[in-house]
């Protein structure tokens, strides 16, 4: 059966998503969806098709919405997505990250909900908001944002989670408890550079088919796990920064990821030399390859937010990021080559796949 | 008898909602949106906070004048619900 691919974009002026042709060569853009709200993270469930959207209206709060029909119509929740009556009043949904019959939300201020019935109810993940670093734990400055939820393929009761700007944490018991899981990691911005927590993760992500392999990408460099992220090695040699947002691993190879390096954190937050670069790596962080063609080398001052960049599961693999700026560029040959298929958009915080049939 | 007037955002997300609308008494607004969110699943949440408390970009109106949730309401009244113009700074 013929494949196409859907990018599914999360913008501060709602969702958008284009749907491509078999070749990945004419995409057709839908939207604004979501009655315009300001959507964090536009995600799919690749086993059921279902597609949510997660992020907060600054009139009417944070919800859930999702689409049954790949985008054409949509419900929203937020019942349960509550720290009780007197927590502190959720402000947005960061993350959505779908595990079996379970979805999750990663939230700000910083916490875990779980649904069991698609995202029409929740329920809080109170182990992680129990621990007792709890009272620590300091905003970056997108928030304080669960912004990464990384389940264990095939084992339910494991699961790694990131938080800015608090680090990696870890559950082994299906989030009864949780341990930090950030040896390694500097936090530049502390006395000590490498607290137990405290670090400004930016993105984190597991390698297909090995589980405890981890990278992330993090504001104090980039980094490699192959011990479930109980201890990093920095990956940051032959990158042009150490500073960066995405990161995404090829959909079937554990030793090759990608990367956006952006040029500081006090010194703009774009390209390093106004020149757009995906960086790639095929042996696991060791080395790296600036991947440009196609991509604007001129007075291209681009930033791409942690959930903004993107591989589809088709062979070979197609890639796509996009900007603050409204820009969503596309490559089909796992970035040896790039176009910009669609612009204009409002800024962009989140691009994912879905592949369907066509 | 309440006359409750909702804003167009807001009835967006609850398909088939009317903007006006005559609701039986309610002592408070609070109960008045509780009693809205048992025909609209969901709409308490798009207007009240943890406490509860109103949603600070949603303002709520009794008889023109500015009220909270624990403001009382009388037969007759009008309960205006209005996004504020401060609300979308972000967008």
């Amino acid at each position: 059966m013929t494949k196409r691919a859907l990018i599914l974009v999360g913008t501060k002026k709602g969702g958008f998503i284009l749907d491509g042709d078999a070749e990945r060569r004419d995409w057709s853009l839908r939207g604004p969806l979501n009655e315009g709200w300001p959507i964090r993270h536009l995600a799919a469930d690749p086993r059921s098709g279902q597609i949510y959207a997660g992020g907060g209206s600054e009139w009417y709060g944070p919800a859930v919405w999702r689409s049954d029909d790949l985008g054409a119509s949509w419900t929203h929740s937020s019942e349960g997505l509550t720290y009780g009556e007197d927590g502190p009043a959720i402000e947005t949904v960061w993350n959505l990250t779908p595990a079996g019959d379970t979805l999750y939300a990663g939230v700000a201020p910083a916490g875990l909900f779980k649904s069991m019935d698609g995202g029409r109810t929740w329920a809080h993940v109170t182990g992680l908001s129990d621990h007792p670093s709890r009272s620590t734990w300091q905003p970056g400055a997108g928030g304080l944002c669960l912004h990464s939820i990384v389940p264990h393929p095939s084992d339910p009761s494991k699961m790694w989670i990131a938080i800015s700007a608090v680090g990696t944490f870890a559950t082994e018991d299906g989030g009864t408890t949780w341990e930090p899981r950030n040896t390694g990691v500097r936090a530049d911005f502390l006395p000590d550079p490498y607290p137990v927590t405290g670090q400004c993760v930016h993105k984190l992500v597991m390698a297909p088919g090995r589980p405890e392999r981890l990278y992330q990408e993090n504001h104090c460099g980039t980094y490699r796990s192959d011990d479930a992220a109980r201890t990093w090695v920095s990956l940051e040699d032959g990158l042009p920064s150490t500073f960066g947002f995405p990161m995404v691993t090829h959909p079937r190879d554990a030793d090759t990821a990608y990367t956006i390096p952006l040029n500081g954190d006090s010194t703009g937050r774009y390209m390093p030399a106004g020149q757009a670069a995906v960086w790639k790596t095929t042996d696991a962080g060791a080395t790296w390859t600036d991947l440009r063609i196609g991509l604007p080398q001129e007075g291209a001052f681009l930033t791409v937010l942690r959930e903004a960049m993107a591989v589809d599961t088709l062979s070979p693999h197609g890639i796509y990021f996009g900007t603050t700026s409204g820009e969503l560029f596309a490559s089909d040959d796992e970035g040896a080559t790039w176009r910009t298929i669609a612009e204009h958009l409002p800024s962009i915080s989140s691009v994912e796949t879905l592949v369907t049939d066509a | 008898m309440i006359e409750v007037r909702l804003p167009s955002s807001l009835v967006a997300l609850f398909p088939g909602t009317a903007r006006r609308m005559t609701r039986p008494d309610a002592a408070t607004v609070l109960a008045l949106i509780e009693a809205l969110d048992a025909d609209h699943p969901g709409m308490r949440d798009r207007l009240c906070e943890p406490g509860p408390t109103r949603r600070p970009y949603v303002n709520l109106y009794v008889d023109g004048e500015p009220a909270e949730l624990d403001s009382p309401l009388h037969p007759g009244a009008t309960v205006h619900i209005l996004p504020a113009v401060a609300g979308g700074a972000g967008a």
